[in-house]
């Protein structure tokens, strides 16, 4: 029998809170990491154009398999560690990061890479003095998506032994609390919400002449 | 490895009322049922707000807030409410599928050239057969992009039904990590047939999926009269 013992957040607040930091914190660490992996790769691909084929097919079939077996075969290389739990998280945000960094830097238009050029910038210039900022918006949509998905995901490492916020619906399910499920799912979909709001904002202040770019999402092609 | 290969070689493992046979079968019926519920439900709706372009922005709103939501809570909380059974992993799954369907269906009667839709209008078409005739088909390939990318989401995310006791190819997972991993062998055995099972199933999904839209992409833009691209 489910119960929805009252109490149970006042009695447990260190313990939600400290969730909440792991949540936090596993989910900054995947995207910086990812961020930090992919901006090598997509800038790869843009000097080699053969590899940008494999590199999103390879990158969309991580993204393919499910998370659980994911979590669950890194186990069987890496062992039940954090890293395990950091491996798998990266592994999904690439994909999502990858397509839009790539498609940010194709929409720079040939015309103005042209005048750049003709301007007397050297390659380095050109990618960081024009296409970079031009890139922002589009590439900046893709760190929002990848955050979002993070934090999703992040509670599915609960079975491996970390998970965040996903502790919390596991203490719920196994001890038959309501309360201690309806906190976690309600403070990762608000985590959720909020990264995105925020990210959003810092979108629009970056790049306060663009217009609100559309994030290409993993599936559709 | 070797403790892996074991296990598959074992034919008890394959067939029966544990086998992998029955959790595939078990496996595919949810996220197939699921997904074309989810389908059902929502294409109605999105190629009407896709058609009338009332309510886009909600279904926008929907679709991100769909995102955001931890399918594993969702699944967790459900059986919370309606207890063991199919309900909760029903509940959770097609929560999951609505919002790529939604989003990509608006989106590609959306992004139908408005001159075209005119002109169907002048030819004296109703607006029923502009939305059937017209904007369908041109949206098709992007309505297919959305399923297939539900269906996917939707065969990975079935493995948590295990989690509540159900069957699928996240049981012998959940059951050998239940056994404990680390110093059993067989345990971790089972649960690397059952990840590696799921996972070449939700790549095979993706795959024959993405052949059967670029089959039907084929066909349709043989039969149709105009150029779909431009």
């Amino acid at each position: 029998m489910t119960r929805f013992p009252p109490d149970w957040l006042a009695r447990n607040r260190d313990l939600v809170l400290a969730q909440l930091r792991e949540h936090l914190e596993l989910t900054l660490l995947t995207v910086l990491i990812a961020v930090a992996i992919t901006i090598p790769l997509a800038l790869l691909a843009r000097r080699l154009p053969r590899l940008r084929t494999p590199l999103l097919a390879l990158t969309g079939t991580l993204y393919t398999i499910p998370s659980l077996a994911l979590f669950v075969l890194l186990v069987a290389v890496t062992g039940l560690s954090r890293t395990t739990a950091l491996i798998g998280l990266v592994a999904y945000s690439l994909l999502i990061l990858l397509r839009n960094i790539l498609v940010a830097l194709e929409g720079v238009p040939a015309e103005v890479r042209d005048a750049a050029v003709a301007m007397g910038h050297t390659p380095r210039q050109l990618l960081w003095r024009v296409e970079a900022p031009l890139a922002l918006p589009v590439a900046l949509a893709g760190v929002r998506l990848a955050t979002v998905s993070t934090i999703g995901l992040v509670t599915v490492t609960a079975l491996i032994g970390y998970g965040g916020l996903g502790r919390l619906f596991l203490i719920g399910f196994q001890r038959r609390n309501g309360t201690a499920l309806l906190t976690g799912f309600a403070l990762s979909l608000l985590l959720a919400v909020a990264a995105d709001l925020a990210l959003a904002r810092l979108e629009r202040r970056l790049t306060p002449w663009a217009e609100a770019a559309p994030a290409r999402t993993g599936g559709a092609t | 490895m070797t403790a892996l290969w074991r296990w598959l070689a074992d034919p008890a493992h394959w067939s029966g009322p544990n086998g992998l046979a029955q959790r595939l079968g078990e496996h595919v019926g949810y996220a197939a049922a699921a997904t074309a519920f989810a389908a059902v439900l929502v294409l109605p709706v999105a190629l009407w707000i896709g058609h009338t372009g009332r309510g886009r922005l909600l279904a926008i709103q929907v679709g991100n807030l769909g995102r955001a939501i931890p399918t594993f809570g969702l699944i967790l909380a459900a059986f919370t409410l309606f207890g063991y059974g199919l309900t909760p992993v029903y509940v959770a799954l097609v929560a999951l599928a609505v919002p790529p369907i939604l989003v990509n269906t608006v989106a590609g009667i959306r992004q139908v050239d408005p001159e075209i839709v005119e002109a169907a209008r002048g030819m004296g078409m109703t607006e029923p057969q502009v939305l059937w005739r017209v904007e369908l088909p041109i949206a098709l390939p992007v309505l297919m992009a959305g399923i297939r990318t539900s269906a996917v989401q939707v065969v990975a995310t079935a493995t948590l039904a295990a989690v509540i006791g159900l069957g699928g190819l996240g049981r012998p997972i959940v059951d050998g990590l239940a056994q404990g991993v680390t110093y059993n062998p067989a345990a971790r055995a089972m649960v690397l047939a059952g990840a590696l099972g799921v996972a070449l199933l939700s790549v095979l999904t993706e795959w024959g999926l993405a052949a059967v839209e670029r089959r039907l992409a084929a066909t349709r833009g043989g039969a149709t009269h105009w150029n779909i691209t431009d």
